[in-house]
């Protein structure tokens, strides 16, 4: 029964969203805390070193924290803010429990675990252990995610877990894992300002990784010039050498027909690709067709653009690569990401210093959560759930029968699908906003209310939480400690600031709780979450994520170690592939030949336009935590569609006009924003909003064949004005999906 | 020359906001913010300039100030107005040449960026210069900024006829030796501008749909 149980301005009255404007104890001078502690940002992968100001066991402060190396004391708005999700009205004190008409009541931990309990169990004999299935996140830090996975295979047998780092980082990981053999940025940040030509390829890295900012800025004061590719004109773009405004899903037009060039005018190192590689031959050939002016017709740009792009990346002394979302969220995501990595392995600069390439970490643990084993295909350690000897190797560590492990479960997509059609009756959810995130919102939404059983674990009663039957009250980042991983491979610790408040818990208390209910105590008895990263040390050993060398201690006094670490007395390895060695058992880096295609859907006469998601700096994901801080609101309070004015002269509307961006599966009413720094065959609108204005609605649930990624990138929509609206939802405060 | 001076950027600034965000955690007007993010014209270029008060050698603010109530640090800080002197004739925010101060009525005085002095009077960096992550603001060393960048800082702007030197740097391109603001008069019709180096439109034109 997991339907919403009263009317949506009933529940955000009372669980909000609402604005956090004041710190905890006022507007007062801030030097007088107890203590400063030194942890991390919990938003993005860049995972910024900050320090937060305590006084009486509240966090009432942000202090930057400049000796950290990474960003040097450098924070974005959301990371000086954060501090104000702390001490908030809306914050879960107690477990709550659904009651039809009435909302959610608070229910004790004993009957609310009791009842948990019982309805797994009833679920799980009526319907196969499957049918009970668990969604995690990427903002988990990696003990967390560690316990998830173990929790899923150990306590509840099912093979059905996944996270919402499937919105974020598998392509990315999946297209390097092919070509080298391992999973992460092949170089610590600090390479960045030494390369003399740098490609971002959509990365939108102002808004989404604003630290990185500084790296790029220092590479141009040292000559480097800069290609930026992206259908919008980003900060970044602004002052780029080189901007390409690639139409939304024609990044391999840009990539193959710069290879193509690149081998035509003998810009690659042929000796590095003899010596270093594989499958060379294969890429040559596909690009043989790419000539500029073919490559130009597949990404919308002219062919001038594409020849000058191989004249800067080519004959380069030093390079790097970053990409992120923009090339990723595909149903093609992998083959974006492998056709980019080409221009990398083929001009021979990876592994040495200025030289190599990276993926722009989204979520604040999306490097370390994909590694622990909460993926659906993956066992701790990067391990495959597939292969038999990855599989005894972890039996091992868990001290369960191997064929206990369940195999390969649903990916998030197909299963909400699997939720949707009824497979899946039951869900335990932490850390993921899914009606939010997931595309299709709408699907997404009729989703959980066919639930049987719903259980979510959380700070904040987020959209998602409305539907379920129990909501169990959680950490913030800050009330509880562990490690992440960030976007550079570098983990890191974060701190425990204070204690959660009232009867929230620590998420991994409840965790074990729970596993020990179910009839495992003696796996999940852990006195520390340190406790557990012993354990999961051990499980990454050997492993290309290795972690076994490492210790908290270790970590804190080096600023945070980089993987792989396989011995105490092992340093950590900033920089992958020195020498030309590479992940693979043969040592090379694998090309992978690309051939475009089309998007899952492309813009015909009904729905002529391209719709393409993304963020903006002031709002983190699914802004369960963002929407809550007033300053943050403030700062950009309501999504907008941004829309070239010749298109918007086509279509009648002006800006600040109200407009509903519609596709096939639902619409979104924003106000119009004209700029002229976005392609006018596409619009942008961003995805942190839930209901009405959620861009989710129109987003279409193809996801890519290899890495489950959906396609949040190409959409097709029309678009029209309309007046404002002024229903119930509509006039909500704009934090909670109201418009003004 | 050890001493830490202030650098502005605007080419760098990313229009975050971060610098917005954390003037208002400094100690001395915590919960409200003085600096100022100038957006340019969205429609046309997401360019964004941050403006703090450039802590003019000879500021303007004060010398119109008829209440003296502008004072500036031996150390060449120029401070928010005296609360108690301050008469609210919103002088000082009409004479800078930066549009800096703003006269406050919920404080009852002038209030402006003052280099978070409780903050750089004792060595530590103004919260916006720490924060910025792009380094548009930047507080650091003169030998730091010239090993570091390939602009040069200068401190000295020309408005129409009217020299003013400030504290703060401003980062510009080598040739640059002082920055000059023409004041365009409005009488005569502005000249076209030129075709817009931002218009994704333009640089799209003769590609097919
Ligand atoms: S959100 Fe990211 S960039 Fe911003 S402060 Fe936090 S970790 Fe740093
Ligand atoms: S910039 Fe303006 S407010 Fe600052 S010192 Fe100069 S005149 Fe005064
Ligand atoms: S923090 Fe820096 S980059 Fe961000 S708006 Fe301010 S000056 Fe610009």
């Amino acid at each position: 029964m997991a339907k919403l149980p009263e009317s949506i301005p009933e529940i955000v009255a009372e669980f909000g969203p609402h604005l956090h404007t004041v710190p905890s104890g006022g507007w007062i001078r801030n030097s007088h805390e107890e203590k400063m502690v030194k942890t991390h940002c919990c938003f993005c992968g860049q995972q910024c070193g900050i320090q937060l100001r305590v006084s009486d066991n509240k966090v009432v402060g942000f202090e930057p924290w400049e000796d950290f190396p990474f960003n040097r004391g450098k924070l974005c708005p959301k990371g000086v803010k954060r501090y104000m999700q702390d001490e908030h009205p809306d914050r879960l004190k107690t477990p709550l429990q659904r009651v039809e008409g009435r909302g959610f009541e608070p229910i004790g931990w004993e009957p609310a675990m009791e009842r948990i309990v019982a309805e797994i169990r009833r679920i799980q004999a009526a319907n196969g252990k499957d049918a009970f299935a668990i969604l995690t996140g990427a903002s988990l830090t990696n003990e967390k995610a560690y316990l998830m996975g173990k929790f899923a295979r150990v306590a509840m047998q099912t093979a059905n877990i996944d996270y919402n780092g499937r919105l974020c980082m598998v392509s990315a990981g999946a297209a390097s894992k092919k070509v080298f053999g391992v999973d992460r940025s092949a170089n610590p940040w600090s390479d960045i300002p030494k390369a003399k030509v740098i490609l971002i390829a959509g990365a939108n890295v102002a808004e989404c990784a604003p630290i990185t900012t500084d790296y790029l800025w220092q590479a141009r004061e040292n000559g480097a010039k800069l290609i930026v590719i992206d259908p919008r004109m980003t900060p970044i773009a602004r002052n780029a050498d080189l901007f390409i405004p690639v139409r939304p899903g024609g990044d391999i037009g840009i990539f193959n027909g710069m290879l193509h060039v690149m081998i035509e005018r003998g810009w690659i190192d042929r000796q590095f690709i003899a010596e270093h590689t594989t499958g060379f031959d294969a890429v040559e050939e596909a690009v043989r067709k790419y000539t500029p002016d073919y490559a130009a017709k597949i990404a919308g740009v002219p062919a001038e653009m594409i020849v000058k792009a191989a004249a800067m990346w080519g004959p380069a002394p030093t390079s790097f690569l970053l990409h992120a979302r923009g090339i990723e969220h595909h149903s093609k995501g992998v083959d974006n990401c492998l056709a980019a990595i080409n221009l990398v392995v083929a001009s021979g600069r990876i592994g040495r210093e200025g030289c190599g390439y990276a993926m722009i970490t989204g979520q604040g643990n999306g490097q370390g959560a994909r590694e622990q084993g909460q993926k659906c295909d993956q066992l701790p350690g990067s391990r495959d759930i597939s292969n038999p000897e990855h599989r005894k190797f972890i039996a091992d560590i868990w001290g369960v029968p191997e064929e206990s492990i369940p195999g390969k479960g649903l990916s998030a997509v197909p299963l909400v699908e699997a939720i949707h059609d009824g497979r899946i009756k039951g869900l335990i959810s932490i850390c993921f906003n899914p009606t939010v995130s997931l595309p299709d919102a709408n699907f997404v939404r009729e989703a959980l209310s066919k639930l049987e059983f719903y259980v979510n674990i959380d700070f904040f009663l987020s959209e998602t939480a409305r539907y379920a039957d129990i909501v169990l009250p959680g950490s913030l980042m800050e009330e509880d400690e562990g490690t992440t991983t960030n976007v550079e491979g570098r983990v890191i610790l974060h701190r425990k600031v204070v204690s959660p408040p009232g009867e929230a818990r620590e998420d991994w208390k409840i965790i074990c709780d729970l596993a020990a209910r179910l009839g495992q105590p003696d796996k999940f008895n852990y006195a520390s979450p340190k406790d557990i990263f012993e354990e999961l040390r051990r499980a990454s050993k050997g492993s290309t994520s290795d972690y076994s060398g490492m210790t908290w201690q270790r970590i804190d006094d080096n600023n945070g170690i980089f993987w792989p670490c396989p011995d105490e007395a092992h340093p950590g390895t900033p920089r992958l592939y020195e020498g030309g060695k590479f992940g693979h058992p043969d040592g090379k880096a694998h090309f992978m030949p690309v051939e475009w295609r089309p998007s899952a859907e492309m813009p015909d006469a009904e729905y002529p336009i391209f719709l393409t998601t993304g963020r903006v700096v002031s709002q983190f994901l699914s802004g369960t935590q963002t929407r809550r801080i007033g300053s943050l609101i403030e700062q950009y309070s309501q999504p907008v569609c941004e829309i070239h004015p010749r298109l918007a002269e086509k279509l009648g509307i002006a800006d600040e006009d109200f407009v509903k961006v519609e596709s096939r599966r639902g619409n979104v009413v924003v106000r119009a924003k004209l700029v002229k720094t976005i392609r006018p065959d596409t619009v942008f609108v961003p995805y942190h909003w839930p209901l009405d204005r959620s861009a989710n609605n129109c987003t279409i649930r193809a996801i890519d064949p290899v890495s489950n990624i959906p396609e949040f990138k190409v959409a097709a929509v029309r678009i029209s004005k309309v007046d404002q609206p002024t229903d119930p939802i509509a006039m909500l405060e704009v934090q909670a999906g109201g418009v003004r | 020359m050890t001493e830490m001076q202030f650098f502005i950027d605007y080419s760098r600034c990313i229009g975050c906001q971060s610098c917005v965000q954390a003037c208002a955690e400094c100690d001395t007007h915590r919960g409200t913010s003085m600096i100022h993010l100038e957006t340019i014209e969205r429609i046309d270029s997401v360019q964004t300039a941050p403006q703090v008060c450039m802590h003019c050698e000879d500021p303007v603010c004060a010398r119109v100030c008829p209440a003296d109530a502008i004072k500036k640090t031996p150390d060449g800080v120029v401070q928010s107005s005296l609360k108690p002197r301050c008469i609210a004739c919103s002088n000082c925010v009409v004479s800078c040449p930066f549009g800096v101060p703003k006269y406050m009525a919920e404080f009852e005085q002038m209030m402006k960026c003052d280099m978070c002095y409780d903050r750089s009077s004792i060595g530590k960096k103004p919260m916006c210069a720490t924060v910025c992550p792009s380094g548009a603001l930047t507080y650091t060393t003169m030998e730091e900024i010239q090993r570091t960048r390939r602009g040069i800082p200068v401190n000295s702007w020309k408005f129409g006829g009217e020299e003013v030197r400030t504290k703060v740097y401003v980062m510009v391109p080598r040739e640059v030796e002082r920055v000059e603001v023409n004041l365009v008069q409005i009488e005569t019709t502005p000249k076209p501008l030129p075709s817009d180096p931002y218009d994704i439109a333009l640089m799209l034109e003769g590609v097919e749909a």
